[in-house]
């Protein structure tokens, strides 16, 4: 890693973005485009990460990485296997109303896990749907199929149903139990949702959906710095990824003088003053070691580490601050903040470079690490193999940052300046 | 266990008397005096009562007192004890055991504060319930039945019936009122779970008869008395699994708060299942086996005890409210308007039995103006009151006034300032870290909406912001106040001054620094 500090951020940021893009090239099914939830062996697929992946290629054609037919043969298989797949109450479907469940057989393409059909991770899918939509925009036979598929995908979803017997959307559905009886509470990912639901041509959700949840968000002050709080730092990422809000605003942001990318700018800042201040006294949390989020952990364990009692956790939503902590740090959020912070970011980056080069294989970030916790080295303990969304989320904000390709691509999409509108947003690209 | 001829008689006698009594202790035995003498004789009506109260819990003790400390003739009418759910199954004995309980983790946590506990860490449940028991006994004097009757009021046990729109039967003497305050509190609900009923199940009415700390224990319900002793019997040394339908517990508060109590109670060991519903119990030998749904999953625990906790229910049934023209709903209690009146213009109520707040200080406030109004002509509202609550689990959960969905359902745009208690140096240096002060105010101003405060001791530090609230003092004047270094109260003023930093604008800034470059 030695060589690392030598390069210029912008030899940096490409060797770490391509490293991430890596990931989906090595976890894809050719048969039918599915894009495995982590590298462990026997992973389901994950319908999010498809829709990372989906955005992904993008960035490989434009990086030159991969040829744009390449990128189009993959994008089509894909689309195909989601237009085709069986949509039905039956417990083994891929999916239901439009939507998908959460994780799919890589290789079957039905539910496993006896998983939920999830509505932000459909969401997160259509996503990538939609952005390949705008990007293949040639005259071809394949390139028209992805536009033309891409359209019917987004169009079949039936967001009115999605809301249950209330006003806001559900977060899942199971055919064992109906829908699972909580929605969405304060602010999280579910913009991207919402803008989704309320442009949609077919089953459009209702405006007062979005003004019911966000009625549930919480304006606080904390260290000194004011935004729309959400703990996990991923929350701060993940719509973003598509939707370029600086300068645009919706009814609560104009209240608060804001806009949703200062707020991602300043929850960073939160991170980091946090990580700084250091609370619970966890091992190499400080100024340039952030990054508190939902993801993988070290397992559910209690142990006396230097007198002290520290309680760790699996695969969590991690927050800050007021936690959960239990000293777990993940370095593919604090890239993911890179368009908000960058100053951050790469400080941060950099810092990982000089004191955990262990963690980092061939300039692939882990899903996490708790130097808290004994390992091989002073990362102490690290997370095996990779996570789909931690990579995709790397390649999609390291591009954001660099060109703004996402998010140029998504304000061409018809349907996010539809949702946007209908959601109360005003100002900026949207004038 | 033994009981008592005594307890024996009022378990005939009183259908609502919980299924198990406590053990005949002398504790117990000096509680039972002074809350229902066995040797009591009603006295004997003598003209018509200026007040009568039906239900001798917090509000109606308050208000017999304060209406007899006024002149007026007073009697007080309790079907069973004296003092209410707060003294006999409600926050007395809770809070007693979760002194004990508290000091047990606190003895197992010890040496992260330093210190060393010689040899292994024994629980003996029966002292903590027989130290209970005394401190319920303790209690009661100062509103024993006898004390009462010194007062001037008349105090009646028996089952109290409207025979008419003046008149009120009980133990066999109609009493003629001029006025009649209905305080006659709220039960437990009962789970519509097939089998429970069957099997058994612990309530806050029976779960502080306990004489052994049940090995495996089922919370069901997870709200303030269902957290509360969860964790109080984890502490004490029982495998607690709590059941909670909502995905979080305590659905009313801030999610945040929420979320550092699910920590705080998965890290004493309590097995949390949230969104989980109970659907069925039943017998196998000894155990109760309990089926529960989450998501779709079925599974099971076996569990020695269940003890239930999903709400209260208004006591409304009973008192012949139809023949006095009250409305009530069995689920919402007694229709009031804001200044306490019933449908019948003579009527009161207060507590538990009208209120969405089912809370000890809220019957004893509400009383109080319900008195005021009834024989006073005074015009008193519900709606003036601020009221505090707390849940007492650790770290306890306070809040007062708005909360932040509240205010913005009213259109009130809130800014909340947030202190966490990490940050505090008295709660740094007494090891009691996690929580935070949060103070919403409206947007621009300093004016306070409400509060949420989790810390140890947020019962006691919430009482500054209501104050505050109540005396229409902002954090401008908040932050102005010297607090007493170092206290975990000082959070609050480190929200004001907070606050006060928002003022320091960039034209504000820039114009102190032109001043100071003299």
């Amino acid at each position: 890693m030695a060589e690392l500090s030598a390069q210029s951020d912008e030899e940096l940021l490409d060797r770490f973005q391509r490293a991430a893009f890596g990931y989906f090239l090595e976890q894809y099914n050719p048969e039918n485009g599915l894009v495995a939830d982590r590298s462990r062996a026997g992973a389901p697929a994950s319908i999010a990460v498809v829709g990372f992946a989906l955005s992904c290629y993008l960035v490989g054609v434009e990086r030159g990485w991969m040829t744009r037919a390449d990128a189009a043969a993959r994008t089509l298989v894909t689309l195909r296997f989601f237009c085709n797949s069986l949509q039905s109450e039956q417990p083994d479907a891929t999916g239901y109303k439009g939507f998908y469940y959460h994780f799919l057989d890589m290789k079957a393409g039905k539910r496993v896990w006896q998983s939920e059909l999830s509505l932000i991770d459909t969401t997160l899918l259509l996503a990538g749907v939609l952005t390949a939509g705008v990007y293949f925009d040639e005259d071809t036979t394949t390139e028209s199929e992805i536009r033309e598929r891409a359209d019917a995908i987004y169009r079949r979803i039936d967001w009115q149903w999605a809301r249950g017997d209330g006003t806001a959307v559900r977060q899942g559905w199971k055919p064992e139990c109906g829908f699972l009886h909580y929605g969405w509470d304060g602010y999280d990912e579910a913009i991207i949702l919402y803008v989704l639901g309320l442009a949609s041509p077919t089953h459009p959700l209702p405006e007062r959906s979005y003004i019911e949840w966000t009625a549930t968000y919480q304006w606080e002050n904390i260290y000194d710095y004011e935004f729309l709080y959400a703990g996990p730092l991923f929350i701060h990422h993940f719509s973003q990824a598509w939707i370029d809000f600086s300068g645009i605003r919706d009814l609560f942001m104009r209240e608060k003088k804001s806009d949703y990318f200062e707020n991602s700018r300043r929850a960073t800042y939160v991170q980091r003053e946090y990580a700084r201040r250091n609370p619970f006294g966890f091992e190499g949390y400080g100024k340039d070691c952030w990054g508190i989020t939902a993801n993988d952990g070290p397992g559910f364990q209690t142990l006396k580490i230097d007198s002290r009692e520290r309680r760790f956790l699996g695969y969590a939503a991690r927050g800050v601050p007021y936690g959960p902590d239990d000293g777990t740090i993940d370095p593919c959020a604090v890239l993911a903040s890179l368009p908000f912070a960058p100053e951050l970011s790469l400080s941060a980056l950099r810092n990982f470079c000089a004191l955990y080069p262990e963690m980092i294989q061939d300039s692939r970030l882990p899903s996490s690490f708790n130097p808290t916790l004994s390992g091989d080295g002073p990362s102490g303990w690290v997370s095996e193999g990779y996570f789909g969304l931690d990579q995709g989320i790397v390649v999609l904000m390291i591009e954001n940052y660099r060109s703004g390709l996402i998010w140029k691509l998504m304000r061409q999409c018809p349907y996010i300046g539809s949702g946007l509108r209908r959601a109360g947003f005003t100002d900026g690209w949207l004038s | 266990m033994t009981n008592s001829p005594l307890q024996q008689e009022l378990a005939t006698r009183n259908d609502q008397l919980p299924p198990s009594t406590p053990p005949d202790d002398r504790f117990h035995r000096a509680l039972l005096h002074n809350v229902h003498p066995l040797a009591w004789r009603n006295p004997k009506s003598t003209g018509k009562y200026n007040l009568i109260v039906i239900g001798a819990g917090p509000g109606g003790i308050t208000a017999a007192r304060e209406a007899a400390s006024l002149g007026a003739k007073v009697a007080l009418i309790e079907r069973n004890f004296i003092g209410g759910d707060r003294l006999n199954v409600g926050c007395v004995p809770s809070k007693a055991i979760i002194r004990t309980a508290r000091l047990y983790a606190e003895m197992r946590d010890a040496d992260n504060v330093g210190a060393q506990v010689p040899g292994s860490i024994g629980i003996g449940f029966q002292t903590v319930m027989e130290r209970m028991r005394r401190i319920q006994a303790r209690l009661s004097r100062a509103d024993s039945a006898q004390r009462l009757s010194e007062t001037g009021v008349d105090v009646y046990f028996g089952e109290a019936r409207f025979a008419g729109p003046d008149t009120v039967e009980v133990a066999g003497d109609k009493l003629r009122f001029s006025k009649v305050l209905i305080a006659t509190g709220a039960r437990p609900l009962t789970p519509p779970i097939p089998g429970l009923a069957e099997v058994g199940y612990l309530t806050n009415e029976n779960v502080f008869n306990l004489t052994e700390c049940p090995r495996r224990l089922l919370v069901i319900g997870g709200g303030p008395l269902g957290c509360e002793l969860a964790q109080a019997f984890c502490r004490f040394g029982s495998h607690v699994i709590i059941a909670q339908d909502d995905p979080m517990f305590l659905p009313k508060e801030e999610r945040d708060a929420a979320q550092i109590l699910s920590n705080s109670l998965a890290s004493d060991g309590v097995e949390i299942h949230l969104n989980t519903t109970v659907v069925a119990v039943r017998k196998e030998g000894a155990e109760k086996i309990v089926d529960l749904v989450c998501a779709g999953d079925r599974f099971s625990v076996s569990v020695d005890e269940i003890l239930a906790g999903i709400g209260r229910a208004p006591n409304v049934e009973g008192m012949n409210l139809e023949a006095a023209g009250v409305r009530y709903d069995i689920g919402t209690g007694i229709h009031i308007n804001d200044f306490l009146q019933t449908t019948n213009r003579r009527i009161y109520a207060a507590g538990d039995v009208c209120l969405e707040h089912k809370f000890t200080h809220a019957a004893e406030a509400s009383a109080r103006i319900a008195i005021r109004n009834a024989l006073f002509l005074g015009r008193k509202r519900l709606s003036a009151l601020t009221i505090p609550w707390c849940t007492y689990t650790d770290p306890e959960i306070a809040h007062i006034g708005l909360y932040v969905r509240e205010a913005r359902e009213k259109a009130i745009p809130v800014t909340t300032f947030t202190i966490l208690m990490q940050d505090v140096d008295r709660a740094v240096t007494d090891g009691e870290e996690q929580g935070f002060v949060k103070i919403h105010v409206r947007q621009g101003s300093d004016r306070i909406l409400g509060a949420t405060v989790v810390a140890r001791h947020a019962g006691e530090m919430i009482n500054g912001i209501s104050l505050a609230i109540t005396s229409g003092i902002g954090l401008r004047a908040l932050a102005r106040v010297i607090h007493t270094y170092p206290t975990q109260a000082d959070a609050i003023k480190m929200a004001a001054e907070a606050y006060n930093r928002t003022r320091l604008t960039p034209t504000v800034k820039s114009l102190t620094k032109r001043w100071l470059a003299w």
